[in-house]
């Protein structure tokens, strides 16, 4: 479904992305995992289109996603739940679902896939006049992946969606991307908590300072023992 | 912590009392003399009301030109200096409409009324048009560019601008009335209004619609087109921006650029449309102004401008509903400055509120804390 191949990344001078390649099939949970500075969100923004690969190719469903204007990734059907997730401080929490659903064709299915949303996340319901700004960290998040949701992508990218939440809200956002993924959404994770990550996906790659060292299926990472040493904590 | 804030509060007052101190310095240099104000008021309440139906027909211009630069702040947080003179061409663009379609010469109240509409439209039209290529010509491609860049790119755009009004003022064959003596002088904007007026013989032909009354005071039908004029247009925008898909747009651009994009909004035609839609307001304050005030000049949007960004700063930049408020403030305060102050000092007073107001407020009245984005 999506393919990257050997994507070279920049930040001006600074070489980001040494040759990145991704696969990700229909219907799976693929990770992301690495530590601080390895690469992962700018993987992710640049499959979104907000950095231009410099060499390489990125392709969804047979579309060069890196030939297309960045406003119409969103259009071809990938949505982000970005890194410190982005919300519109000053709209309110309908208004943010609304903007996901901005890049839709058919304004038909808005109605159904709201009522999604907030079955996948009630409290989104409750806040549904508060400005998003107002919102705590947790519910942010929420937010955030229910106004991708609002998109009906193809595929979800979500950046860190556990960073900076108590473990029982972790706990919830990952249930919840179970949830989704059943539902028929293909899901790129990001995470810095390896863990619970690769016990949620079914296949997971290994990035370190802009390389993929390792990919493997997500049992075989989780018993892998670099990754155990590295990522997981475990002596 | 509680220390702290003591500490920024006695601050505060201290930095109150010194401008209090040089506010009864200086004061009665620029015009403050209490006694006197008290009198004049005394002796003529009316006046006040008065000076009050001025500054609102004022402000209301200032409103819709400060309206530009909020927007165009908001969005991509530059300050576009080239607005006031787009506003200026805004009153150029009406008036050569108006000369070359007869209508400044004509006696027919339909036709003077079909001339005005079309130098609203064509202003509006042609304004906004000028502004979005400012945008394009002069700022886009200094987007991620250090923020001086587009800022010095602004004000050599001012210039421009300000000499295509310059050499606009001299050509004759368009407007017979600007004469042979050259652009840099002021011109006048003849009274459509009161021409309508006459033309149709409406309230005795007196554009002062209290003229048949025994009521001393003034309010002329070209303070009721102003102000309505101006409040719709104010209602109109905040409807636009907080209803349709594109006002959403553009308030989701201005809050996270990137998050934005993500979504799929087209960056570059959110901010040419809010190009667009100010230079268009600006377009149409233009010939509220033409008509309000009786002239046309090339460097009338200097001072506009001004006036309208001190506005849109007041009420906090990027703030829709501020830059309204702030214009009307501004309006009265220089109404009332100028009745009962000193009209030499009217430019000192309004900025001294401004740097009161700031020093209390740095978001200015309505601005929100930046740095929200959690």
């Amino acid at each position: 479904m999506l393919e990257l191949k050997d994507v070279h990344t920049y930040y001006g001078n600074i070489h980001a992305l040494k040759g990145i390649s991704i696969t990700v099939n229909d219907g799976e949970i693929v990770t992301l995992i690495g530590s601080n500075g390895a690469g992962k969100s700018t993987t992710l923004r640049t499959i979104q289109g907000l950095i231009r690969p410099r060499s390489g190719s990125i392709v969804l469903d047979g579309i060069a996603l890196d030939k297309v204007a960045p406003h119409k990734v969103a259009e071809l059907g990938v949505a982000q739940s970005p890194e410190g997730r982005m919300i519109f401080p000053r709209m309110t929490v309908l208004e943010n679902l609304e903007m996901g659903a901005y890049a839709r064709k058919e304004k038909s299915g808005f109605q159904q896939d709201l009522d999604r949303v907030f079955s996948l996340f009630p409290r989104l319901k409750e806040r549904i006049t508060q400005k998003g700004g107002t919102l705590s960290g947790g519910e942010q998040q929420m937010l955030a992946m229910g106004r991708a949701l609002m998109a009906h992508p193809k595929i979800l990218l979500l950046d860190e969606p556990s960073m900076g939440l108590a473990p029982i809200l972790v706990e919830l956002i990952f249930d919840t991307i179970v949830a989704i993924n059943k539902e028929g959404t293909t899901i790129l994770l990001v995470e810095q908590n390896a863990l619970m990550a690769l016990s949620i996906a079914n296949r997971g790659y290994v990035i370190q300072t802009g390389e993929i060292i390792m990919s493997d299926s997500a049992a075989s990472l989780k018993s892998n023992e670099m990754v155990q040493k590295a990522y997981l904590g475990i002596e | 912590m509680e220390s702290i804030k003591k500490k920024i509060n006695l601050r505060r007052l201290g930095t109150l009392a010194i401008t209090l101190y040089i506010v009864f310095l200086i004061g009665p240099i620029a015009g403050l003399d209490v006694p006197a104000i008290a009198a004049a008021i005394k002796a003529n309440p009316l006046q006040l009301v008065q000076f009050l139906i001025i500054g609102i027909s004022n402000g209301a211009i200032i409103a819709i030109i400060a309206l530009g630069y909020t927007m165009v702040y908001g969005i991509i947080e530059l300050i576009n200096f080239a607005h006031g003179d787009v506003y200026m061409i805004g009153v150029f663009t009406s008036l050569t409409v108006l000369s070359v379609t007869g209508t400044l010469d004509s006696k027919d109240p339909v036709k003077i009324i079909l001339g005005l509409i079309l130098a609203l439209v064509i202003a509006v039209a042609f304004c906004a048009a000028l502004n979005a290529s400012i945008e394009r010509l002069a700022y886009r491609r200094l987007r991620n560019a250090p923020r001086l860049a587009p800022l010095i790119s602004a004000i050599g755009m001012s210039f421009i601008v300000e000499n295509v009004g310059l050499m606009w003022a001299a050509q004759a064959w368009l407007v017979p009335s600007f004469g042979t003596t050259g652009g840099a002088s002021q011109k006048v904007f003849p009274d459509m209004i009161g021409a309508l007026f006459k033309a149709t013989g409406f309230n005795g032909g007196d554009v002062n619609l209290f003229a048949s009354t025994d009521i001393a005071l003034r309010l002329t039908a070209k303070d009721v087109l102003v102000i309505v004029l101006a409040v719709a247009l104010m209602i109109g925008l905040y409807l636009f921006v907080q209803r349709t898909t594109l006002g959403k747009a553009m308030r989701a651009t201005a809050q996270n650029r990137d998050a934005a994009k993500m979504l799929g909004i087209n960056i570059d035609w959110v901010i040419t449309a809010t190009f667009l839609i100010g230079g268009g307001l600006a377009g149409a304050a233009g010939l509220m102004a033409g008509l309000y005030n009786n002239t046309a000049w090339w460097f009338m949007g200097f001072r506009a401008g001004l006036q309208s960004f001190t506005a849109a700063v007041l009420g906090g930049i990027g703030n829709i509903t501020g830059a309204m408020l702030g214009g009307f403030l501004i309006g009265l305060l220089a109404s009332f400055s100028d009745g009962y102050l000193n009209a030499r000092w009217t430019n000192a007073w309004v900025f001294a509120t401004l740097v009161l107001i700031l020093l209390f407020r740095p978001t200015g009245l309505l601005g929100e804390q930046t740095g929200q984005k959690a």
